[in-house]
Formats: structure tokens, sequence, C-alpha cells
């Protein structure tokens, strides 16, 4: 920006080269030329998928596929296996998120505690988490934290997801916290607030602005990352993804069925924290 | 006139930032309805001793007694001393997420513990002390500058404190508000509150103070009245910034 200051503006009268290809450079940014170009690889994408398809000789059966959405029988509505998929996908997600954030604030108050201990149990937890792949914390998780405290699939995989997401969840915490003024607390703390008072009543409600971001992005994230608890066949989409393929062999339209439903439920989830993100801006 | 009851002694207090020491064998009493300007350049520790008062500072040695409580380690005085100590700032430090009314009363509410609607109408009665009464939904950040730092002395007068300390309240605002925050503050000298007030406002010092304090490298340097301090102070590098100052 600061690069096209007064010196060089009379070299761009209309209609010299530097004219055009700024205007080009406008043309390709504006939103129309966006969505041209996106459909355009979205095409080319589509069709080298299909045409390999073809030539592996790949038996399309789409019509099979909206009965695993729902299906209406002599019995009335019902839904399919990847809509229950779905549901459970979205339980194990709220779950899991629920108590990463409970954990990530815990952490993130004992890291910014001051005290040594509370700091160094936060940081060896940070540095644990973050060095290990999610798929190993879920076999730590379910052959030995589950096999010593005799926890079932479904709640080791809770665990591991919220103990994982936690990690991620407390810096948020801590980068908003860290955010607010020191003037904040030092008002906060000269009409008598305990420490305590001045999170829950002036540090917390102005931090939520600057998490909400970064926190959507830690939805989406878990959303995703909940499907590796079918590695140890936690019923949720992916595991029915799979069960279903090994029952119909159509594993093509599946896997695009189940990506298409892991990314709108993620584009709603961004929708929805635009929104919040803008009635936050007004209020404060 | 004051009475002659100290509500604020500091003896031989000391501060150091690490190596460095902010404050040196700083001894100051302040008596029931005393009002104490300090003064002095930038960097004396004006502001490091009435943070001291109300402990945002914590002092490293020498003693603090502030309403008959010692400061020291123990959470429970310093939090019952913030209470009785009302502290203006620079910078108003209002809470940007609340309205007015509620930076008025969230103290009140939640750590005086009184009712709300008592917290409302004391608000409300701060709020005409200090000559705003109509901004009470207002959010700060809608409030000029001397509006705000009006309702930053409203916040901590709804706590009823018994002293105010008040660091530079005016230096952050435009010259046009200056005088709508000195004179609510002249108003409160009047009503007899305790006050300890940083600031070159020197006419401000010469109409409320009982006392002047001028400060140089984290000492107290000269305490006289203002009769005396500003037309014969003892030391020279007083009257020096006593000269620089008056110019302007
Ligand atoms: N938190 C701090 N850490 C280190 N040094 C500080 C801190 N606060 C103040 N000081 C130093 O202490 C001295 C006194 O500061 P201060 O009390 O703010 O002065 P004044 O209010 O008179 O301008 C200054 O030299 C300042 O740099
Ligand atoms: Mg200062």
């Amino acid at each position: 920006m600061s690069r096209h200051t007064t010196t060089d503006r009379p070299a761009s009268q209309p209609g010299s080269t530097e004219q055009m290809v700024r205007q080009a450079r406008k043309l390709l940014k504006s939103t129309p030329m966006a969505v041209l170009i996106y459909l355009g690889i979205m095409y080319l994408i589509l069709y080298g998928c299909l045409a390999g398809a073809e030539a592996m000789g790949y038996n399309w059966q789409w019509y099979r596929m909206p009965d695993y959405l729902f299906r209406i029988t002599d019995d009335g509505f019902q839904w399919g296996e990847i809509s229950i998929g779905l549901v459970k996908t979205i339980q194990l997600s709220t779950l899991s998120f629920v108590l990463a954030l409970v954990i990530g604030l815990i952490v993130a108050l004992l890291r910014l505690s001051g005290l040594v201990v509370g700091t160094a149990v936060a940081i060896v937890f940070l540095e644990f988490v973050r060095n290990m792949p999610l798929l190993v914390l879920l076999y730590i998780f379910y052959y030995i934290i589950g096999a010593i405290f005799d926890l079932d699939r479904y709640s080791a995989s809770i665990l591991c997801l919220a103990v994982f997401h936690a990690a991620l969840v407390s810096e948020i915490l801590r980068a908003a916290i860290n955010a607010i003024s020191v003037g904040q607390w030092e008002a906060a703390r000269s009409i008598g607030m305990s420490t305590l008072q001045c999170y829950r009543y002036i540090i917390l409600p102005q931090s939520i602005k600057f998490m909400l971001p970064p926190m959507t992005g830690e939805v989406v994230h878990m959303v995703k990352s909940s499907a590796i608890v079918s590695v140890i066949a936690v019923a949720e989409l992916t595991t029915i993804g799979r069960n279903l393929i090994s029952d119909t062999y159509m594993s093509f339209e599946i896997w695009f069925t189940i990506a298409a439903v892991y990314m709108v439920v993620t584009l709603m989830l961004s929708v929805f924290v635009t929104f919040m993100e803008r009635r936050y801006a007004v209020t404060t | 006139m004051p009475e002659d009851t100290p509500i604020i002694e500091i003896r031989n207090l000391d501060k150091f930032f690490g190596a460095f020491q902010a404050l040196t064998d700083v001894s100051l009493t302040v008596h029931i309805g005393e009002k104490v300007v300090i003064c002095g350049p930038s960097g004396s520790g004006k502001s490091t001793l009435i943070r001291c008062v109300n402990r945002l500072e914590e002092h490293s040695g020498g003693h603090l007694i502030v309403d008959g409580i010692e400061l020291n380690d123990h959470t429970r005085n310093i939090r019952a001393v913030r209470m009785e100590v009302g502290m203006v700032f620079q910078q108003f430090n209002l809470f940007p997420h609340l309205t007015v009314l509620e930076n008025l009363t969230v103290g009140p509410i939640r750590v005086r513990k009184i009712p709300k609607a008592e917290a409302i109408s004391r608000a409300r009665k701060y709020l005409d002390r200090v000559h705003i009464p109509e901004q009470a939904d207002k959010y700060p950040a809608q409030l000029s500058g001397g509006q705000q730092q009006r309702v930053a002395i409203a916040r901590s007068l709804c706590m009823e404190p018994r002293i105010m300390l008040f660091d530079e309240p005016t230096s952050a605002l435009d010259p046009e508000m200056i005088n709508e925050v000195l004179d609510v503050m002249t108003e409160l000298a009047e009503s007899g509150m305790t006050m300890i007030c940083v600031t070159h406002e020197m006419g401000f010092a010469n109409k409320v103070a009982d006392k002047m304090v001028f400060m140089e490298d984290g000492k107290i340097v000269e305490i006289a009245p203002p009769s005396i301090f500003f037309t014969k102070p003892k030391n020279p590098r007083c009257q020096a910034f006593l000269d620089q100052i008056l110019e302007h």
C-alpha cells in the first residue's frame, strides 16, 4: 500500500499498462471472479474423479444413497444410518468440547496464576498433549487408562478428545485473557474484587470477543478429529460410513456423502460464529 | 479543618523493582479529612507511592498502615483496605463492556454485597454528584474523556471509601475538559473526603491542598502547606520545578 504513494501516481494515466495491470488485478480479486475460478477448479476435480471412476469401471449407485439419510416406509418416517451417525458425531463433539473448555480454562488459569506449581503442572500437561499424535493419545486412553479405570470406549473417546483439545483451548483462553489491558485488572482490584471476581465480572466477559474466532476453528477441528474414534469402533459418522461400505461396497458414494455432511456441519458452525461475533461486537 | 487522627501512616517505605529502587525511605502521615497533593518530575515515584497505599504495588520495606490496618501479605487485609480506598487512574480504566450504571454498581453488588436496587439508587446519587445523571445507560466509549473520568470518580465513590487516591486524573484529558474534572474533585474535597492527589494542576493544588509534597528520585524532598510551598520552598530543586511548571 505505502509503496503506491504520490511519487508513482503521475505515471499511471488512464490507459497505461500499469493501469491495465491494476484493473486486471482488481477484476481477479472481485467476488464474481472468485466464484468463477472456484467453480472451474471444482469442475476439474469432479471431472477427474468421474473420468477415473469410469476408467476403472466403477458402478455408480447414487440412487441408493437417500435411503441412508432418511426413508419413508410403511411405518412412516425413519432416519437413515448416516443421519444417525451425524447425531452421534455431534453428541460426541459437544460433550468433548464442553469438557475441553472446562479443562482448558483450568489449565489456562493455572498457567496465569503466577504460582510456580500451577505453572509447572500446566506446562507439563501442555507439552505432553501437544507432542503426542492424537491416534496414540486415543490408544493410551482406551488401552491403558480405559483398562485401569474400566472405561467403556465411548467415555475413553470423550476423555481423549477433551484432553487433546483442552491444550489448544487453554492457549486460546490464555491469549484472550492476556489481551485485556492491565488497567482493567487494577481498576477491578482497586474496588476490592478478588481474583476470581476480576475474572468473572471484568476480564472474561471482555475476552469473549477475542476468543470467538479461534474457538470456532477449534470446534470445527473437534468435529473433524472426532472421526478418529472410528479406529476403536465408537459409533459415529465415520464408523457408520465404514460399516455401510463393508455391507454395500459403495465406497465412492458413501465417502463423498460423508465428506459433504462434515462440510455442511463445519460451514454452518462458521456462519453461526460470524453471527455471534457481530452480536458481541455491538454490545462491547 | 482536618481532624488530628491519622488515617494513613507511611513509615520508612522502600520499594524495589528488581534491583531498581523506586522509593527510598518515604515517610508521610495523612489525617482524616486531609488533602495531600503530590508533585514532582516524571519517574520520581509518585505513582508507585500511591499505588502502594492500596497495594497495587507491594512495598519492599518499611510500614504502611491504612485506616488502622497494616498492609502485609494477608489477602483479607488487602481487600478490606481496598474497599476503603478509592482510586482514580490517569487512563480512567472504566469497564468497557458495562454501561455507566453497571460500572458503578458492579463493585457495591459483588464486593460490598448490597442489594441491587440500593446499589442502583446509590449509583444515581453519585452520577448526580459528578453532574452526568443523563449518561447512565451509555457505554464508556460513547462518552468524552472528561465524562469518562467523572464516571470513574463516581465508580470509586459508590464503594463509599474513606480515602480517595488520584493518579494524574487530568493528564490524559483535552485541555477543555480538565476543569469539569477538577471541579468535581474540588467539591469532593469540600465535602471532607481524605484525598491524596498526584497532579501538576497547581491552581487546584493551591485551592484544596492542606499539604504539598514534592518528590524526586524516589524520595520526598519537601513537605509544606501550600502557603509556604508555593512562595518559599526550602529545597532549590523544588523551586526550580515550580518555576518550570508555572511558566506554562
Ligand atoms: N512495574 C515496574 N517495573 C519496573 N520499574 C518500574 C515499574 N513501575 C515503575 N517503575 C519505575 O519506577 C520509577 C517511578 O515510577 P512512577 O512511580 O511511575 O513515577 P511517576 O509516577 O512519578 O512518574 C520509574 O523510574 C519507573 O520506570
Ligand atoms: Mg505516574
